[in-house]
């Protein structure tokens, strides 16, 4: 390209380049304006939105602290939920992890099938595993426990295969060259190698899991949830509000308790 | 008086394993606590063994009925093509104005560009998307605007922002401040320091992030339906109501083929940017 007294100018980007760019951007624009119009929303709806959370927040402005006595039990329920949860994600995942591992896993079949388990777990929605089990076991938080155990084992599971993955072979051969036997192994070899990691997380997933249990009541898994939803359904927003505080603070609390822990384990 | 081994008198001649907690006490004393508090979460509960046990003969007459996709037809196979659709056109809209939203607050948020007031009022905002799941705002944001996506996408935006705004000011505190000093050094205004500045640091960042995000944004529109906030899972919410089964499973496999779809076209293409 060439400039006004016909000297050559400088430019960032290439013809070629610009010209990626602008179909990117109209690629972009075109999909945009399909999904909205495929969404069907009308434009009335999107002019009144803002006046209508203007509203909201005035409604729910000052929080009901009166209603915060009534939350404390819901509110334990949610931790309940979230520890025993975790718990038991802990015990499933363990033996995937193991057969997961390339370096721990008995055969290749086994290995497919522990990656499979994990896969299958991890890309299934919490409230989705929470429909299933309400169905199983009623409604209540037995139902919430087994949906955060099974929806964590892909997390936990994955992320402790990565650790047997990542041990130090000489440890245990150590063992095993003392004449210690295959629990030995086990014991002193490979658990306090993989002992930090399986900590650290399964306190990030407790985390993780606290703010996933407080959705599960809307399924009628147990928790807050259930809470927030009836409070809703009586169009009550000083209560809502309520109840988002005290979520906000539980889930700020927890978060700052792993965050302690896995700094300690550093 | 006779001493045993390993008493106060007598140091103990046997090994004992090195603990991180400094002695073995205080690590007696926190695995001790620990089971104590699982033992309280679980007293609290109060989860009984033959609910357990009927769950489990229960769950086998379930999965009978779905893996044989009991009820599924021609007009349920619409329906679930329909919902997707919508679900993919959520997650597109949600994040393209989410995005757009989120880069003034990216920019508020981060140190190196504005005001201490503006730090603290771009990282509030964050905060305070990031706190809360998903879920939350979506059941906010149908009663306060009514079932249907547009409820969906509200609450895909409000949680793009979170995430969005805060990795895009992390990347924008990263910069090469020498850059910056250039555009300042020929006299450049405030406007052309982040144009020419901070911009095209970021640039590539911005699009792999913004990919990254719609991946995280299909996921969750797949399933805000369940509270009737637009998408497949809206109808996966009323066929758990009607017990048609077989249905919710055809319904599951499709979300998960939706997510799988999202993770594997979102990996190739930031894979082709970087």
């Amino acid at each position: 390209m060439t400039g006004v007294d016909g000297r050559p100018r400088w430019e960032h980007h290439t013809r070629r380049q610009r010209l990626a760019r602008f179909c990117g951007l109209l690629v972009t624009l075109v999909v945009f304006a399909w999904a909205w119009q495929a969404l069907g929303v009308r434009y009335d709806f999107v002019v009144s939105a803002p006046a209508e959370v203007q509203d909201l927040l005035m409604r729910m402005y000052p929080p009901d602290m009166a209603y915060s006595y009534e939350i404390v039990g819901p509110l334990i329920e949610t931790v309940n939920i979230a520890v025993l949860g975790t718990g038991l994600s802990v015990l499933l995942s363990v033996p995937i992890a193991y057969l997961a591992a390339e370096n721990t896993s008995p055969t290749r079949l086994t290995y497919l099938a522990g990656k499979l388990v994990v896969t299958v777990t991890r890309s299934i929605s919490v409230i989705i595993w929470a429909l299933v089990f309400v169905v199983i076991f009623g409604p209540g938080p037995l139902a919430g426990v087994v949906a955060i155990g099974v929806r964590s084992i892909g997390f936990i599971g994955k992320l402790l295969a990565e650790a047997f993955e990542e041990i130090d072979p000489r440890q245990p051969e150590a063992i095993r060259a003392t004449g210690g036997n295959a629990v030995d192994v086990m014991v002193y070899g490979i658990v306090p190698q993989v002992k930090p990691a399986f900590v650290g997380i399964t306190t990030y997933r407790w985390d993780i899991n606290v703010r996933s249990s407080t959705v599960l009541g809307f399924v009628g898994a147990g928790g807050i949830g259930a809470e927030l939803f009836a409070v809703l359904d009586f169009f009550r927003w000083d209560a809502a509000l309520t109840i988002l505080i005290a979520i906000l603070g539980i889930v700020l609390l927890s978060e700052g308790l792993s965050a302690v822990v896995r700094e300690k384990l550093r | 008086m006779t001493t045993e081994p390993g008493s106060a008198e007598t140091p103990s001649r046997q090994w004992q394993r090195p603990t991180v907690f400094g002695s073995h006490r205080t690590k007696h004393a926190v695995y001790g606590l620990v089971v104590a508090f699982i033992g309280w979460n679980a007293f609290q509960l109060r989860i009984s063994v033959d609910r357990l046990l009927l769950g489990v003969s229960e769950g086998a007459t379930l999965l009978g009925r779905m893996v044989t996709f009991e009820g599924v037809g021609r007009h349920e196979l619409s329906v679930i093509v329909s919902g997707s659709i919508e679900t993919f056109a959520m997650s597109i809209v949600a994040t393209i104005v989410g995005v757009v939203i989120s880069i003034p607050i990216a920019f508020l948020a981060a140190r190196n560009v504005s005001p201490l007031l503006g730090y603290l009022l771009g990282r509030g905002a964050i905060t305070f998307s990031r706190a809360f799941h998903g879920l939350v705002f979506a059941i906010i944001a149908v009663k306060a605007f009514g079932f249907g996506p547009f409820a969906g996408v509200v609450t895909l935006v409000f949680t793009t922002v979170g995430f969005y705004a805060k990795l895009l000011a992390e990347a924008l505190e990263d910069i090469d401040e020498g850059q910056i000093e250039a555009i300042r050094a020929t006299g450049g205004s405030r406007l052309d320091v982040i144009l020419f500045g901070f911009l095209p640091q970021v640039l590539p960042r911005m699009i792999g992030l913004a990919i990254y995000r719609w991946d995280m944004n299909i996921r969750s529109a797949s399933i805000i339906g369940i509270v009737g906030a637009g998408g497949i899972g809206q109808v996966l919410l009323t066929s758990f109501e009607r017990f048609d089964y077989g249905f919710s499973m055809a319904i599951i496999l499709s979300i998960v083929a939706i997510v799988i779809t999202g993770e594997l076209v979102s990996s190739t293409v930031r894979r082709r940017i970087q």
